[in-house]
């Protein structure tokens, strides 16, 4: 399946974008921790951003068919890896999200995000009907609930979420009937008060602060109220590189990781905040025109199942910062530090390639 | 090219077009957040940042030293380090807070509270003192919870130090938080903890000693710790103060009275310049510039001694025999006598049908024949008794008030007690009844209700012995404080001329008082020097000192006024011993530090440096801090 190894077909416009945007972060992770314990993570995350291009360029060579086939393999292997990382993984601040291999530690739900991509891809490739039916809904439903459900409890409920708008996203290009809509919602607003059950404290607190801003400024509300301070104080030209006082004197957590925005808008102020959007927006929208452009069916899902969860991180990451959403932790896609973010992002933009330059080839 | 892809499988086109919508539209409500802020609500957000890492710190100003006439230092200070609560975030304060920062730096939780609801009108970014003298565990406490308790902060001052052994304790009083009551006053001036003198020099000169408290901009992280600082104004350390006082002289006092309580008082009759100011029991000053806690405090102002008093100034006595002085002024000057005028002392005499005893009838038997010069010698009631009648109280009243007593010296120290000199006026006025005739017999030897303080006595002796001529007493030198830009109180000089048969006499009586046989102050005898001076013994006690008398035994106040040399006064000085007994263990503390005066002015040597003096009366202070000299001298010995 690996023929000789081609860089005709890749997408320039694509893997420019995603670099400037990994640059950009590396650059911000390095302002951001200077000074800092922390003053060797951007070394970490040009590694990652290096080993995320090289995984890049060979997936793209790689037959996308060729996963779409073990995709139910795929799937069995990740719900383990999940499963055993509940059983005995590195805990984390509270949180048995990672594994360790050689002193990096890796998110396993990142590549669980990655299979379940290719997984609903490889479902709604043979379904040739004008919408979903029942059975459908129910297969996704369990199918995406179960590993949901477990990267939940590690607990990393930003994740679990991003799991759905890949499922969204299929169903609603397959197509669905306004009935099954509503019962879905119906379901959904049942769920709400079962789901605050198994919500955490904290989670809870979030949302809450969520819905009452001013409530709890120095608690939960106390991240929001300080990353809205840094953007705001940053105004239209920025503080500059290494001048951003909230990230640089701690008042921003965790600001080289989910809050890197944050931290980036006060040092670059709007033109930074302007030309980073319109970056990500190039790139969706890039990757929505591979969409079209894909070879068959199987390929436009799996373009589209990747669009969908950059788009809904890139969302949620960017929105929770001025507190148009809760805050969930939810990593800025090629920006954040955090290599499993990286690789991930990297290689789906890999599978993205795959399916462009296999348009053309008959098999 | 070659597509293969199915058309009726591939999803409609319109569905990619629908998710380009949503991406555009949420990118641009995204967009048009992110522009409210950085534009829009930019000022208020470059505030909130710059008022997150931006902290003000009081720079304190290092208080002015208080040093003697011969520039020796009396008062000093070190550095230390409080404990302020920065009030920023004053509602994260729970009673569990309190508790647990009272817990860390050993205060009440009430304490703190009540700081906390007396400064709840003060902006919020200026910190309170907290705890004015962290020790070295405290500084631990803060150091090692910033992160649990960021509303602590420490702060360097300048803690003042005294004299060891409560040395002059009660004449430089000691520093503290200012008052509620002073802050409102002040204006703008004070705010709450700080360090403002409450007593003595300490507190009538706060103006010259205080300087101006600067202020440092100081950046700081998110946990409170110091990052950096950006501006500094510079504090503006008080003015140092020069006293009168005589260091030598002022431990020759301290040490003639002892353990005694009492007072002693040093004067320059001719400048009024106070040489020596001392009242026992005191307290230590230095536990003022350290935290006082309630017990303490209250411990000092039930104390019947009543230490916190200056009884140098305070102490309402009567003055007993000293007052004869006044009285043989007033019959010499209103010419009722000339100082022939002989009487036949029996050892009492009965006027208005009541007897009056002279001191010397406990011996069962009188003075015998005795003119003004043997009277005042030795102390005769008796003829003291008969020109109290020949005088009568108006004209009694009238000499004691301008020879200086009934009213304030005007010393440049709080709380100078007035005395009192009754007249008919005041009993009427007080008392609602007529002035008895036997009461002026009573007046006339310095009982009943004439009081006056150890200060007064200096004071009026001081003046009758120069003719008249009266200085006010005063710790300062008027022209330094004008060199400094301070209003000095004016000289206050009062002529009362007085004749020189007067004079003559009085002062001749009072030499003998000293120097003759069967004189009442000869403990005060100096080989070689002219000492003269009044005995008193006072068997009132006053009303201010009244709960003293019913702990201590009924014993009369001992009194000695002495100067020298008799004719040409340098040095006036008072000795008061209170529940002293006889007037004979005052004469001897007047007598030493007499001779003392004189023995360092014959000398002419230099006074002995500062710390070599005072090595031992150092107080302890942390151990960083370095005594200069006086560690070598503990080390030499």
């Amino acid at each position: 399946m690996l023929r000789k190894f081609t860089f005709r077909e890749i997408d320039w416009i694509l893997l420019t974008v995603a670099l400037i945007l990994a640059v950009v972060g590396i650059l911000e992770i390095y302002s951001t921790t200077a000074h800092s314990p922390l003053a060797n993570e951007y070394k970490r995350q040009i590694v990652w951003a290096v080993v995320g291009l090289v995984t890049l360029l060979v997936v793209s060579q790689l037959d996308y068919h060729t996963l779409l086939d073990h995709s139910n393999g795929l799937y069995i292997m990740g719900l383990f890896g999940l499963l055993a990382l509940l059983a005995g993984g590195q805990a984390i601040g509270g949180a048995r999200r990672w594994v360790r291999v050689d002193g990096f530690t890796f998110q396993v739900s990142e590549i669980v995000k990655l299979i379940i991509i290719i997984w609903v891809a490889s479902y709604f490739a043979d379904k040739r009907t004008k919408s979903v039916s029942w059975k459908d809904l129910a297969v996704l439903g369990t199918m995406i609930g179960l590993p949901a459900a477990l990267v939940a409890l590690e607990p990393d409920l930003g994740t679990a979420l991003t799991f759905l708008p890949i499922v969204a996203a299929g169903v609603f290009l397959v197509g669905i009937r306004a009935r099954q809509i509503a019962v879905l919602a119906l379901l959904g607003a049942l769920m709400v008060p079962v789901g605050w059950h198994f919500l955490r404290p904290y989670q809870r607190q979030r949302l809450m602060t969520f819905v009452h801003p001013a409530k709890n400024v120095q608690g939960s509300g106390y991240q929001v109220a300080q990353s809205k301070i840094a953007i705001g104080s940053g105004g239209f030209w920025g503080k500059g590189i290494g001048k951003g006082t909230q990230s640089r004197l701690g008042f921003i957590p965790v600001s080289h990781a989910d809050f890197i925005f944050a931290a980036f808008a006060e040092e670059q102020g709007f033109v930074g905040t302007f030309l980073v959007l319109l970056l990500y927006f190039v790139l969706l929208v890039r990757l929505l025109d591979g969409a079209q452009l894909a070879g068959d069916r199987a390929g436009v899902f799996l373009v589209v199942g990747l669009t969908a969860v950059l788009f809904f991180q890139v969302a949620v990451n960017i929105g929770m910062m001025i507190g148009l959403l809760p805050i969930t932790g939810i990593p800025l896609p090629l920006m954040s530090q955090g290599g499993s973010s990286v690789l991930f992002t990297f290689a789906g933009l890999g599978l993205v390639m795959s399916v462009r330059m296999k348009r053309l080839v008959n098999l | 090219m070659v597509v293969r892809f199915p058309e009726d499988q591939r999803p409609s086109a319109w569905k990619i077009v629908v998710f380009q919508y949503v991406i555009a539209s949420t990118f641009v409500a995204l967009l048009v957040g992110y522009w409210r802020l950085q534009i829009g609500e930019h000022r208020y957000y470059q505030q909130e940042a710059e008022r997150n890492r931006i902290r003000d710190l009081p720079v304190i100003a290092p208080r002015g030293r208080i040093l003697d006439r011969e520039g020796r230092v009396l008062v000093d200070n070190f550095p230390a380090f409080s404990v302020l609560l920065l009030r920023e975030d004053l509602p994260k304060l729970t009673p569990d807070r309190i508790r647990s920062i009272a817990q860390g730096l050993q205060l009440d939780p009430q304490d703190i509270q009540e700081l906390i609801v007396r400064t709840a009108q003060l902006p919020k970014f200026q910190p309170v003192m907290l705890k004015p003298d962290a020790t070295a565990a405290d500084i631990a406490f803060v150091e090692s919870h910033r992160v649990e308790f960021p509303e602590l902060e420490l702060l360097q001052v300048q803690q003042r130090f005294y004299l060891k052994h409560q040395v002059a304790a009660a004449l430089l009083g000691y520093v503290g938080e200012v008052s509620e009551e002073m802050i409102t006053k002040s204006g703008d001036r004070y705010r709450p903890g700080d360090v403002v003198g409450k007593s003595g020099i300490e507190r009538e000169y706060n103006d010259v000693l205080s300087g101006r408290d600067g202020m440092r901009r100081v950046i700081v992280n998110s946990r409170g710790r110091e990052m950096g600082s950006m501006t500094t104004i510079n504090a503006m350390p008080g003015n140092d103060l020069r006293l009168t006082l005589d260091f030598d002289l002022q431990m020759a006092a301290e040490t003639a009275l002892g353990d005694r309580s009492g007072a002693v008082v040093a004067i320059d009759p001719n400048t009024g310049g106070v040489l020596a100011l001392v009242s026992h029991p005191s307290f230590d000053p230095n536990d003022f510039a350290h935290h006082i806690d309630r017990a303490e405090w209250s411990q000092l102002n039930t104390d019947p001694e009543h230490p916190l008093l200056d009884k140098a100034i305070q102490a309402h006595l009567a003055p007993g025999s000293v007052f004869k002085i006044v009285t043989a002024t007033a019959a010499l000057e209103t010419g009722a006598i000339t100082p022939s005028f002989t009487i036949i002392c029996p050892g009492y005499i009965t006027l208005y049908g009541h007897t009056f005893h002279d001191w010397i009838w406990k011996k069962h038997r009188g003075h015998g024949s005795v003119d003004l010069h043997r009277a005042i010698v030795e102390s005769c009631d008796t003829y003291f008794y008969t020109l109290g009648k020949m005088l009568g109280i108006d004209k009694l009243a009238y000499f004691a008030q301008h020879l200086g007593l009934g009213s304030r010296t005007g010393i440049d120290l709080p709380a100078e007690d007035p005395g009192l000199v009754p007249t008919p006026a005041w009993v009427k006025r007080v008392f609602k009844h007529k002035w008895y005739a036997g009461e002026t017999i009573s007046v006339a030897i310095g009982q009943g209700a004439v009081a006056v303080t150890p200060i007064q006595l200096a004071y009026m002796i001081g003046g009758v012995a120069q003719g008249g001529v009266f200085h006010r007493p005063h710790l300062i030198f008027r022209d330094e404080l004008q060199a400094i830009g301070q209003d000095p109180p004016d000289d206050g000089l009062v002529r009362f001329p007085l004749s020189a048969v007067t004079v003559g006499a009085v002062t001749s009586g009072m030499w003998g008082v000293v120097n003759e046989g069967g004189g009442t102050g000869g403990g005060a005898r100096i080989a070689g020097l002219a000492v003269a001076g009044k005995t008193g013994t006072a068997q009132v006690v006053s009303v201010a000192l009244k709960n003293s008398a019913h702990n201590a035994d009924y014993k009369n106040n001992a009194w000695f006024v002495g100067y020298a040399p008799a004719s040409n006064p340098q040095i006036v000085v008072t000795a008061l011993v209170m529940h002293g007994g006889e007037s004979s263990v005052a004469s001897p503390i007047a007598g030493a530090v007499i001779k003392a005066y004189f023995e360092e002015k014959q000398s002419g040597q230099a006074p002995a440096a500062h710390w070599q003096t005072q090595a031992s009366l150092a107080p302890t202070v942390p151990g960083h801090f370095d005594l200069q000299g006086a560690k070598r001298v503990e080390q030499a010995r």
